[in-house]
């Protein structure tokens, strides 16, 4: 080649590579947009998600109570001065709420309109009067100021849910409700606090009296029992398939079963549940035992693949060093792959977990979705979880339970920022070492 | 890698050749010699008709090879000739590769080291291995020298723990640098310091020999330096195989070098003879940088 056509030449291409270079980078552009545009949609559609829920759901965070003049006089509860507790706890406390609410109110005189009294109150004050009374029997014969929970629905008009404008006949709270409810707040009569019942009820008819605490101890256990048997197995399973068991057909065979199992639609493992633990083994109905067990076959997959990739993510020379300085193999996998593959398998697990925490079909299998007030002591009481107790109160008419759904949801997703931030922080402390 | 330092060896010998290509000139017949002295009177390990398969590929053919009590004996080689595979079956590294398949007799003072009743995790501790890429445990300077002595309960007591761990590190010359962060994790010091935290970490359970897997590619000059020196001085107490690829290291490391040429152990010799006087032509070859 001579120098000039060399030269031609190289100019040349540099003209061509400066040609391409402006397409190159719009390219680059181009595809950078992409990227930003499609991080942006998701955000917006997660931030109209959780705007609308929050929305929906913070006034469940609120209790309306109403005072009311109490007279705990003997006569009025229908008992004889100096009664037994037992007659105590037997005694008419509606009658006496019924003669307090027509004592503020003397002008009511139908019954229709009493009815309608009647309903502005919580059907629990009674025995909100009862526990009073039965804690300070002293109170026979007096006459108190009693903060009473207010129904949910004269809750809701205090709240400005709703309000006058709309039809009468399309809401629950009537004008005369309205009235009266408007005539208690301009005598201070009328409060708003902090929902605690909320956190220390279980389920109940009224929106007011119902409380998330049974659906969150029911996920706590079911979880724990998930964990518990799930993250053991399914770890000491990633670790002997990836570690130990000889490559050949059996294993290829378990390995494309174990695969095809996380695919398996979860209603399946609830009716393998229904059919094995509870009518087989006959384990209790509704229990977070039953349903830990069901979760656990369902995370079982997740969590064994995960793991699996982290263990074979290990690098090999951590195994020859282990190995180099004379360890066995259950020591070097011990001491050295799984520390190092823990954040990773943590990571599995919490994803697995996750999935667990969410899931519902399964459960209904079992009969976790029963109506339970009392909260479970241990796995083997009736309970339910989170998202199938969202399930029942979004199922339900009354506009109590559309905010509690709400409410529910933002607690359910609160837990699963504290299992995250729980992994999160677990995996930090393995990375450190 | 130190391909730049064998060139500028080989630019004094080879400058006016043309390079060849290995395979041309690789062809042994199966049925070869081994020329030199392959055998020594006083062998920590003996290896006899040595033949290693990787699945259907023969990766080393009939090598046969003593290494000496004492000495540094340095294989050296073309990429891909099997010295790596040869080393490692000396303390059977290989067996955890699934598709290596070992043939041959080992000794290690006369015991068959491949024999049934030959415990691997007892062979590793008298035979150590130091790799190529420097490999400390994620863990803290200690506990990576710590590790070896513990897992086979040579040390009774922490005082006696501290004095393996201090004196590993002494000896591996990194005890002055390291001694203010024991605690520091092995993997945040430079890579010459970690390759001699890794040689620490194989002399803390105490080895009778030491295998090198060109334990200094991945080193900086300096630090190659630092290593080599080490090296010299391990051998008091040491049996030390070296693979390297550098021909200079062979040189100044080793008492003795063996030439492997495409699974073949074609020449073995005193390090001096086979450098001035090398008597196969592939070993002339290859140490004047015509290949390689």
């Amino acid at each position: 080649m001579n120098s000039t056509n060399e030269g031609a030449s190289a100019s040349h291409s540099s003209a061509a590579i400066k040609a391409s270079l402006k397409k190159r980078y719009a390219r680059e552009r181009r595809f950078q947009w992409y990227g930003r545009m499609a991080v942006l949609t998701g955000f917006v559609f997660l931030l109209v998600l959780l705007v609308d829920i929050v929305g929906k759901g913070y006034p469940a965070f609120t209790q309306q109570y109403i005072r009311v003049t109490v007279d705990f006089s003997a006569e009025q509860l229908g008992v004889a001065p100096g009664a037994s507790e037992e007659q105590l706890a037997a005694a008419n406390y509606l009658g006496v709420i019924k003669n307090s609410l027509r004592a503020m109110f003397p002008e009511v005189d139908s019954r229709k309109e009493k009815r309608q009294l009647y309903r502005l109150v919580s059907v629990g004050a009674e025995y909100q009067l009862r526990d009073m009374l039965l804690a300070d029997p002293q109170l026979l014969g007096q006459t108190r100021e009693v903060w009473l929970q207010a129904h949910s629905e004269a809750g809701s008009y205090l709240k400005g849910q709703v309000s006058a404008a709309s039809a009468e006949a399309d809401r629950k709270v009537k004008d005369v409700q309205m009235a009266w409810l408007d005539q208690l707040r301009a005598q201070g009569r009328t409060e708003s606090r902090f929902n605690t019942t909320f956190f220390t009820a279980g389920d109940s008819r009224e929106p007011e009296m119902a409380g998330i605490k049974v659906a969150l101890y029911g996920s706590f256990f079911t979880l724990l029992v998930t964990f518990l048997i799930a993250f053991p197995i399914g770890v000491s399973a990633a670790v002997y398939l990836e570690e130990f068991a000889p490559r050949n057909r059996l294993t290829d065979l378990i390995e494309i079963n174990i695969n095809n199992l996380a695919a398996v639609p979860s209603i399946v493992f609830g009716l393998l549940g229904l059919a094995v633990f509870i009518n087989f083994f006959e384990l209790p109905r509704s229990a977070p035992l039953v349903g830990g067990i069901v979760l656990s076959l369902m995370t079982l997959p997740t969590i064994i693949i995960t793991s699996r990739a982290a263990i074979q993510s290990v690098s090999p020379s951590i195994r020859e060093a282990a190995l180099g300085v004379g360890a066995s193999k259950l020591q070097t996998v011990f001491h050295h792959v799984l520390p190092v593959a823990m954040p990773g398998i943590l990571t599995g697990s919490i994803i697995g977990m996750a999935q667990a925490l969410g899931e519902s079909a399964p459960l209904l299998m079992i009969g976790m979705v029963a109506f339970i007030m009392d909260v479970p002591a241990g796995v083997t009481d009736p309970a339910t979880v989170l998202p199938v107790q969202i399930y029942l109160w979004a199922d339900s008419p009354e506009r109590g339970f559309t905010e509690k759904t709400s409410a529910a949801i933002m607690v359910l997703m609160g837990f699963l920022i504290v299992m995250n931030a729980l992994a999160i922080y677990l995996r930090k402390r393995f990375e450190l070492k | 890698m130190d391909t730049g330092r064998q060139q500028e060896a080989a630019a004094a010998g080879a400058q006016a050749r043309e390079p060849l290509d290995i395979r041309d000139h690789g062809s042994v017949g199966d049925a070869y010699q081994t020329i030199g002295a392959p055998f020594v009177d006083d062998a920590k390990m003996s290896a006899r008709h040595v033949n290693v398969y990787y699945g259907e590929k023969h990766a080393i053919t009939d090598v046969s090879l003593d290494i000496g009590r004492n000495e540094v004996i340095a294989m050296i080689g073309p990429s891909g000739c099997g010295k790596s595979t040869f080393l490692r079956t000396l303390n059977r590294m290989n067996d955890i590769i699934p598709i290596c398949r070992v043939e041959g007799q080992f000794y290690l003072d006369g015991e068959d080291i491949y024999s049934q009743d030959q415990d691997t995790v007892l062979l590793r501790a008298r035979v150590g291995m130091v790799f190529q890429k420097p490999n400390p445990f994620p863990k803290s300077i200690y506990e990576n020298v710590a590790y070896g002595p513990r897992i086979h309960g040579l040390a009774h007591n922490k005082a006696e723990m501290d004095e393996i761990v201090e004196s590993s590190l002494r000896r591996a010359g990194l005890f002055e640098e390291v001694k203010d962060q024991l605690d520091k994790p092995g993997t945040g010091l430079s890579g010459g310091q970690q390759q001699r935290l890794c040689i620490a970490r194989a002399i803390a359970v105490s080895p009778e020999v030491i295998l090198m897997d060109e334990p200094c590619s991945a080193l900086d000059p300096i630090a190659t330096a630092r290593i080599e020196e080490l090296i010299d001085e391990l051998k008091d107490n040491y049996t030390i195989a070296i693979v390297t690829h550098s021909m200079q290291q062979a040189a100044r490391v080793s008492q003795r070098t063996a030439y492997f040429h495409l699974g073949k152990l074609i020449e073995v010799g005193d390090t001096k003879q086979i450098f001035t006087m090398p008597e196969h032509e592939l070993t002339e070859n290859y140490i004047t940088g015509r290949f390689g």
